[in-house]
C-alpha cells in the first residue's frame, strides 16, 4: 500500500494554511469595503513588518530541527541592539567593529548553549532559559534605557530600498535561500536532519553528533544578533527590552512550529518557517482589518496556534499509525 | 559454494554482574554459507553477536575476521572490516530518504561539504539493483513510507553498500509475514551466492530448513551443539531443551481445586490475534508457550483491553464484558503483570508504598485521603508487603533501589489489592535470579489456590511447562495445540514451529 509522502505533505501544510490565511485576508478586506490593501506590496510589506521575527525565527528552526529549542533569543536580541547601537554612537566607522562584535557575541551564546547541552546534558529549555537571564541580568546592570545610536548610513538595512524592494526583506529573503540550501545540500546540513532524527543512530553511525548540536545553536543565536542589529537600525538606538517586548522567543518557536517542523525534531525546514511568518502577520492584519480588539487578538492567536499545532499532531498520529 | 573461513571466535568468554553469559563460546563461519545460530531467549545469541561486532568486549577468547586476529571496541570498526549486524531493532531515521539512510554519517562530498547526492542516489541505486526487481522503491523514497520487510531490505541494502563481508541477521523473519519471508530467504540465497558469510540467528525451525548450510545451538551461554549439515528438526530441539527441571516448580493442582470458568473468550481476534477460543477456570495456571511473535503477549494485551479483540466476545463469570481499555479490565477484575517491570509496572522514583497504592489510588474518589482509600489503606498495604516478605530497607525507600524479585512482589501487592479474579503474569521472572524465581512460582500457585485464574506467559520455556496446569501453544495469533501438565519441551516446541510448515503445505 502505497501511503501519501511524509515529505509531500509536511511542505504543503504551511502553504495550505498559508492560503487559507490569504483567501481570509481577501475576504476580510472585501466585507469590510477595505479593498485598498489588496496589493502585493501591502502583501509582502505584511512580512516586512516581520523581518526581525522572520530572521530569529530561520535559526530558530535550525535549533528546534535537531530536537533543541533556545528560549534565549529574545534577551540576545536586546543585548545585539543594545551592544550595536552603544559601540556606534552615531560613528559611521565604528560600524563595522560594532557588526563584528555582535556576531561573535552571538557565536559565543550559541557556543555555551550548545556545549551545555552536550557536556553536561541540560535539558535546553532549561540550558537556554538560563542563558536568557543571565542575559537579562547583564544587560540591566550596564544598562536601563536607549543606549548609544546608530549612523544614518547603518539604517540603510532597515530603510534601504534597491528597485523598490526593502534591504530588509531582500535580506531575510537571501538568508532563507542560504539557510535552504545548506541544510538541502551540505553535509553539515544533512547531519541536522539526521542527528534531530534519531541521535543514536546517527552515533552509531559515527557521527560527532555533539558538533551538530552544538553548530545548530550557534547558528540560532547569530540569527538572533543579525535580528538585533536589525532592530537597532530600524528604532536608531537599542534598548534593553525590545527583545522582550517583541516576544521573539516564544513567537520565533510558535512560527517554527506552524510552518511544519516537528518539535521532535528531524522534519521540516526554513521555508516554511517563513511562511509561519507570513501566517502569523496576515492573522494580526485580517485583526486589523476586521477591527477585533487587541485583547481578543491575543486570546485568537493563542488558539491558533494550537490548533495548527494539533492538526499537525493529529496527521504524523494518522501516518505513523 | 563454500569457501575460506571468514570469522572464527575461539573460546569467548563474557560476563555481566551475575552472570555469565558466555561460557568458552567457539562459533566460526565460511564465506558462501549460511551458518544457523539457534537457542533459546536469553541463551547468549545476541551477546555472541555482539562481542563479534565489537558493542561488547569478550572477557576471554579470541576473534579471527579472514585469518586476521582483530579485537573491536565499537561497532564503527567492524563494520570497516565488513562485518555488519542488522538488529531486530532497526536503525533508520524515518524522515530521510533510502538514499540518505544508506549513507548515513559517510555521506559523500564535493568541494565545501555539499552533498553528492548524484552518488549518493545512483550507489543507491547500485546496490538496490542487487535485489533485482524485488525492492520496489527508489532511493528517493522516504524510510518512513515503506513496510518493514521493505526498511529490513534498506538495512540490508546498507550493509551491502559498506561490501560487508559477514552479514548476522538477528530473528529477521519476526515481524515478517509469510509473502515478505519468502522474499527475505531468496535475498538471503542471493547474498550467500555471492560468496557473503551470513550468521542467521532464528528458533523457527522451518527456517534453518530452508536456509542454513550449517547449524550451533547454544544454551546458557555454551554450544550445546554444533552440526556440519542440517539435522533433523528433533536433534536441533533436543539440544535446545534438554534442561533438569527439577523441584524448582510448586505441585500441579489437584482436581478438587480446579473452580468455575472465570474468563471465556468465544472467537477473539484483532490484527494480531485469530479464532481465539479459551476457557480460564479459578485455581488454574494456563500456560502459554510460542516463538516471538507467535501472538502470546497480543492475547495478554488484548485480554488487558490495552489492545482490544475487535472480534469476538469475552464474558467473565458468564457476564459479557467490554474491555476496551486498561481501567475497564482492571474494573473487570483483571490483572495484568507487565514483564517490563521497570517500564510499565512500576514509578521508579517513588516508594514502595506508593507503587503499591497505585491502583487502589487510580480507582478510589479524587477526594478522597489518599493513604485511605476504600480499597485499600497504607496499613493494609503494608500487612500486604509483609505476608509476601517483600524485603526492603524501608516502605518509603525509591523502588527502583529492590531487586527485580520484590518489585515484582509489590506490584502483586498492588493488584491484589483491587482483588482480581484473573491475574495475567507476564515473563514474571524476567531479570530475576534463580533463588528467587521459586517464590514467585510459589506465589503464583497461592493465588491460583486462593481462587484466581492465573495465565502465565514467558519466552522461558521450561518455565511455562513447570508452572502451568496446563499449555496453550501459539502459533501466527492463533491457538494451535493444548498440552496438560507434564508435557515435555519438545512436544511443545514441535507444535510451535511446525505449525509453520503445516501453513506451508497446506
Amino acid at each position: 500500500m502505497k501511503r501519501f509522502g511524509r515529505k509531500n505533505l509536511s511542505a504543503l501544510a504551511p502553504f495550505l494554511l498559508l492560503l487559507v490565511a490569504i483567501a481570509i485576508y481577501v475576504a476580510v478586506a472585501i466585507i469590510t469595503d477595505q479593498t485598498q490593501y489588496l496589493t502585493v506590496e501591502n502583501l509582502l510589506g505584511l512580512l516586512g513588518r516581520s523581518i526581525a521575527l522572520g530572521i530569529t525565527a530561520v535559526g530558530q528552526t535550525f535549533a528546534i530541527l535537531i530536537a533543541s529549542i533556545d528560549l534565549s533569543v529574545a534577551n540576545l536580541i536586546s543585548v545585539s541592539a543594545v551592544l550595536a547601537s552603544a559601540i556606534m554612537s552615531g560613528d559611521p566607522a565604528m560600524m563595522l567593529p560594532a557588526v563584528v562584535t555582535v556576531l561573535v557575541v552571538g557565536v559565543v551564546v550559541g557556543l555555551i548553549n550548545g556545549l551545555v547541552i552536550t557536556q553536561f546534558e541540560v535539558n535546553p529549555l532549561i540550558a537556554t532559559l538560563g542563558m536568557a537571564l543571565v542575559l537579562q541580568g547583564l544587560l540591566s546592570a550596564a544598562f536601563n534605557n536607549f543606549a548609544g545610536a546608530v549612523p544614518d548610513e547603518f539604517q540603510t538595512f532597515a530603510y534601504g530600498q534597491v528597485g523598490g524592494v526593502s534591504v530588509s526583506l531582500l535580506f531575510l529573503i537571501g538568508l532563507t535561500i542560504a539557510a535552504w540550501v545548506f541544510l538541502r545540500f551540505t553535509k553539515p546540513g544533512s547531519n541536522i536532519y539526521s542527528v534531530g532524527g534519531n541521535p543514536e543512530a546517527a552515533k552509531l553511525a559515527g557521527m560527532r553528533t555533539t558538533r551538530v548540536v552544538i553548530t545548530a545553536h550557534i547558528i540560532c543565536s547569530v540569527c538572533a544578533t543579525i535580528a538585533g542589529l536589525y532592530l537597532a537600525s530600524r528604532l536608531q538606538s537599542g534598548a534593553p527590552w525590545i527583545g522582550r517586548d517583541g516576544v521573539y522567543d516564544l513567537e520565533s518557536i510558535a512560527v517554527v512550529v506552524i510552518g511544519g517542523t516537528a518539535l521532535s525534531g528531524g522534519r521540516g525546514g526554513v521555508w516554511g518557517t517563513l511562511m509561519g511568518v507570513m501566517i502569523f502577520s496576515l492573522i494580526d492584519s485580517i485583526f486589523n482589518l476586521a477591527g477585533v480588539d487587541a485583547f481578543a487578538k491575543q486570546i485568537l492567536r493563542g488558539v491558533i496556534i494550537v490548533a495548527a499545532v494539533a492538526v499537525y499532531a493529529m496527521r504524523s498520529r494518522r501516518i505513523e499509525a | 559454494m563454500t569457501g575460506d573461513i571468514a570469522f572464527e571466535m575461539k573460546d569467548i568468554t563474557k560476563t555481566f554482574p551475575g552472570i555469565k553469559a558466555l561460557d568458552s563460546v567457539s562459533f566460526a563461519a565460511r564465506a558462501g554459507e549460511v551458518h544457523a545460530l539457534v537457542g533459546e531467549n536469553g541463551a547468549g545469541k545476541s551477546t555472541l553477536m555482539k562481542v563479534l561486532s565489537g558493542v561488547y568486549q569478550a572477557d576471554g577468547g579470541q576473534t579471527f575476521l579472514f585469518g586476521k586476529k582483530v579485537r573491536f571496541s565499537h561497532p564503527l570498526e567492524s563494520l570497516a572490516q565488513g562485518v555488519s549486524v542488522i538488529y531486530q531493532e532497526f536503525s533508520l531515521l524515518p524522515d530521510r530518504t533510502v538514499a540518505e539512510n544508506i549513507f548515513l554519517g559517510r555521506e559523500p562530498t564535493l568541494r565545501w561539504g555539499v552533498l553528492d547526492s548524484h552518488r549518493m542516489r545512483t550507489e543507491t541505486q547500485d546496490v538496490l539493483a542487487l535485489f533485482g526487481d524485488r525492492h520496489q522503491f527508489e532511493p528517493d523514497t522516504l524510510v518512513g513510507e515503506l513496510d518493514v520487510a521493505q526498511q529490513q531490505m534498506v538495512e540490508i541494502a546498507k550493509a551491502l553498500s559498506l561490501n560487508a563481508r559477514v552479514i548476522v541477521m538477528d530473528e529477521p523473519t519476526a515481524a515478517l509475514n509469510d509473502t515478505e519471508c519468502e522474499l527475505l530467504f531468496q535475498l538471503v540465497d542471493d547474498l550467500r551466492t555471492q560468496g557473503r558469510s551470513i550468521v542467521y540467528i532464528t528458533h523457527r525451525m522451518r527456517e534453518i530448513r530452508r536456509l542454513a548450510d550449517r547449524v550451533t545451538v547454544i544454551k546458557d551461554g555454551k554450544v550445546a551443539a554444533s552440526f556440519d549439515d542440517v539435522p533433523e528438526t528433533a536433534q536441533i530441539v533436543e539440544a535446545m531443551v534438554g534442561r533438569d527441571i527439577g523441584h524448582f516448580y510448586p505441585d500441579p493442582a489437584n482436581p478438587d481445586e480446579v473452580g468455575e470458568v472465570i474468563l471465556a473468550v468465544r472467537n477473539g481476534g484483532n490484527d494480531r490475534l485469530f479464532d481465539i477460543n479459551l476457557d480460564l477456570r479459578a485455581g488454574h495456571i494456563t500456560g502459554f508457550a510460542g516463538v516471538q511473535g507467535a501472538g502470546r503477549t497480543a492475547l495478554a494485551l488484548a485480554l488487558f483491553g490495552a489492545d482490544p479483540f475487535d472480534r469476538g466476545e469475552v464474558t467473565i463469570d458468564g457476564q459479557p464484558a467490554t474491555l476496551t481499555s486498561p481501567r475497564q479490565a482492571a474494573k473487570a477484575g483483571i490483572a495484568m503483570l507487565p514483564g517490563d517491570r521497570k517500564a510499565d509496572g512500576l514509578v521508579l522514583m517513588q516508594s514502595v508504598r506508593d507503587n503499591g497504592m497505585l491502583s487502589a489510588r487510580a480507582f478510589s474518589p479524587a477526594l478522597g485521603h489518599p493513604d485511605k482509600t476504600p480499597i485499600s489503606t497504607l496499613d493494609q498495604m503494608d500487612r500486604a508487603f509483609d505476608a509476601f516478605d517483600l524485603r526492603a530497607a524501608s516502605y518509603e525507600a525509591e523502588i527502583q533501589s529492590l531487586s527485580g524479585g520484590n518489585q515484582q512482589k509489590a506490584i502483586v501487592a498492588r493488584w491484589l489489592s483491587l482483588k482480581p479474579k484473573v491475574l495475567i503474569f507476564v515473563e514474571p521472572t524476567r531479570g530475576i535470579d534463580v533463588n528467587t524465581k521459586a517464590g514467585i512460582y510459589a506465589q503464583m500457585r497461592e493465588l491460583a489456590q486462593a481462587g484466581a485464574a492465573v495465565m502465565a506467559i514467558s519466552s522461558d520455556l521450561p518455565e511455562v511447562l513447570g508452572i502451568s496446569d496446563r499449555v496453550l501453544v501459539m502459533s501466527d495469533g492463533k491457538i494451535v495445540a493444548e498440552f496438560g501438565h507434564g508435557v515435555s519441551e519438545a512436544e511443545v516446541m514441535h507444535a510451535a514451529t511446525e505449525a509453520h510448515l503445516e501453513l506451508e503445505a497446506s
